[in-house]
């Protein structure tokens, strides 16, 4: 028989399926002109959010990282920045 | 022929008349081109995430045209030897691009055509 030597139960977080965004909701295209979305995809300095905290699939994920590359060359998102959000 | 996107940024020193003046000159580099103009928006003067050239804000504007390669080469040469520009960047539209931004011109129409 196994028992729990543990000297407290670990405690079972509620966890939510991640899903990707675009998959769900059908977004074929991320717009680069559209930095109020973009901002979205990244932290408070302006770097790009990982999947794993996201969830974004591959596919979605590299259009993101061209959207927003994009958005930064032509100045509507910062390269650098401090407290974004 | 492909369908591409361009968005310039345009000095702020300019004013009005001038900058409508830069954007019927590169209109016309595209015409000439044998380019298809499909769309253009004007965004006007616009706060920049960063200083270019010293700059703070920028006049945008953006043109939405079907063109060769070739096209897109003499406008980009243009738009490289013009000082007004600030910065410019061409994208080539897939289909998934399109579809997005005529839908985006048309919101209500479109919306009609996703869900019958």
């Amino acid at each position: 028989m196994i028992t729990n030597s543990f000297a407290s139960v670990p405690v079972k977080e509620e966890t939510r399926k991640k899903y990707c965004r675009f998959r769900k909701n059908g977004i074929r295209y991320i717009d680069y002109k559209d930095p109020d979305f973009l901002l979205k995809l990244v932290n408070e300095q302006g770097k790009l959010l990982p999947r794993r905290l996201t969830g974004t699939s591959l596919k979605y994920q590299r259009k993101v990282a061209q959207a927003v590359k994009r958005a930064r060359h032509l100045a509507l998102m910062p390269y650098v920045a401090d407290g974004l959000r | 022929m492909n369908q591409y996107e361009t968005v310039l940024i345009l000095t702020p020193v300019l004013t009005e008349e001038m900058v409508r003046e830069a954007v019927l000159k590169f209109e016309k580099v595209l015409k000439e081109n044998g380019a298809e103009l499909v769309h253009q928006a004007h965004w006007g003067l616009r706060k920049l995430a960063y200083p270019i050239r010293k700059k703070a804000t920028g006049f945008y504007h953006l043109y939405e045209f079907k063109a060769t390669g070739l096209a897109v080469d003499k406008l980009e040469l243009e738009l490289r030897r013009d000082e007004r520009i600030l910065r410019f960047l061409t994208v080539s539209l897939d289909k998934y691009a399109v579809a997005y931004n005529e839908s985006r011109r048309r919101p209500k129409a479109s919306k009609e055509e996703v869900n019958p």
